[in-house]
């Protein structure tokens, strides 16, 4: 059924705040701070948006999700546009975001300043364990299950979990 | 001129991607899983860098070129990669030391085309920059690990670095398409320092300066391991040139 109403941007925005990352499915792609700007000029909608790392290879699942969930609500004029400058941080991601995460299992992203030491076998910033919430963790490796995540273990639970790694 | 900047473009896409292919060649043999799965990411940060490269380089050259026929679709003669990427990954060690070396040069050399009057190239390197940070920090401390480690460990990092450090003096020798982006000898310093000071640390003894090194890569001639590499990587596409997905 294709809609006869004009289309607005906070329309488009409402869509897009239902649009979820595929490897995370409890975060959506606005909680991520991935969409950058909405543009929509008659019955043209452009999505603007960014990746978050080089290689990631959810950006192009991302893309289509975005467009399927444009069309369902009748809008077929579409351009999806990715732009690399600014480059995303993970200081866009949302605090909402940060909590879904949490619940989720999986540690959110420090502030960048804090945590990104460039140091060698520098001390790390303690992270919190998502699961029984105490500090006293180490870092197993700086690469885990995908390439914005980190390996962690809580030395108090024992359990292991991921960091998403400040960016 | 524009075709230095699509050479320039392609030289910069054909060191990450034939980097990555190198490293992804680890995937499912490290030594040990958390290992072998930072290669791996190492890696796919690789192909990424090289996907924006590509496609920037595409939309220069314009008419039918794509990211993937540039990939695929080039012999050996038209890449443009330094020497230094397409070398065997060897044991452990060479892996490491080569990563160390890799990545130390571009982490300065991003952090320098990140002020390019180029808006692309500047935007591709500032996300670029963020990762290789990473990737320097992994290989910097596994060289300080194995060098200031067992009697075995130190002579495999030795090793490594005699077969290794010939190629390292290519990365700073400008090509004709290249000098209007970077000026290598500003990097040049920052890379020697940084492997200074990770090898003293490391207990490891850092090459003669005015070594003799090997060139020619940045003009399209290769080692043999080169064209292994690509006909690995372009045997079905090029078998299939009209596959889709």
């Amino acid at each position: 059924m294709i809609s006869t109403d004009k289309i607005s941007v906070k329309k488009v925005w409402t869509i897009l705040h239902t649009v979820t990352d595929p490897e995370v499915p409890v975060l959506t792609i606005t909680d991520l701070g991935i969409v950058r700007d909405v543009k929509v000029e008659d019955d043209k909608v452009e999505v603007i948006i960014t990746p978050t790392y080089s290689g990631c290879p959810a950006m192009d699942v991302i893309s289509m999700n975005i467009r399927i969930a444009l069309l369902q609500e009748g809008i077929t004029n579409i351009s999806i546009k990715q732009v690399l400058s600014p480059a995303w941080t993970t200081d866009w991601m949302t605090e909402e975001g940060k909590q879904k995460l949490k619940a989720y299992g999986i540690a959110p992203p420090h502030y960048k300043q804090v945590v990104c030491e460039p140091e060698l076998f520098g001390k790390e910033e303690a992270i919190q364990c998502p699961l029984c919430n105490s500090y006293n963790t180490r870092l197993v490796s700086q690469f885990s299950s995908t390439a914005c995540k980190a390996l962690y273990q809580c030395n108090d639970c024992k359990e292991p979990f991921d960091y998403f790694k400040c960016h | 001129m524009k075709d230095n900047l699509i050479n320039y473009t392609l030289h910069l896409a054909d060191n990450a991607l034939v980097m990555g292919q190198r490293l992804g060649e680890w995937c499912g043999h490290g030594p040990i899983l958390e290992q072998d799965i930072a290669l791996s990411n190492i890696a796919l940060d690789y192909v990424g860098q090289a996907r924006n490269f590509y496609q920037y380089a595409a939309e220069l050259i314009s008419g039918d070129a794509t990211e993937d026929s540039l990939a695929y679709f080039r012999s050996d003669r038209n890449y443009k990669n330094n020497l230094l990427v397409e070398l065997p990954n060897g044991d452990w060690a060479q892996t490491v030391l080569k990563e160390f070396l890799f990545s130390t040069y571009q982490y300065y050399l991003y952090q320098q085309l990140i002020k390019s009057s180029d808006a692309r190239i500047a935007a591709i390197s500032e996300k670029s920059f963020k990762e290789v940070s990473y990737h320097l920090k992994w290989s910097s401390e596994w060289v300080i690990r194995l060098g200031d480690g067992t009697g075995e460990s130190k002579s495999r990092m030795i090793k490594a670095i005699e077969e290794t450090w010939m190629f390292t003096g290519e990365l700073f020798e400008p090509a004709d398409f290249d000098s209007e982006f970077i000026n290598l000898s500003t990097i040049k310093n920052s890379w020697q320092q940084k492997i200074v000071t990770v090898f003293q640390e490391a207990t490891l003894s850092v090459p003669e300066a005015k070594s003799w090194h090997q060139s020619g890569g940045k003009n399209g001639v290769h080692t043999e391991y080169l064209s292994y590499i690509l006909a690995e990587m372009q045997v079905l596409p090029r078998t299939y040139p009209d596959a889709t997905w």
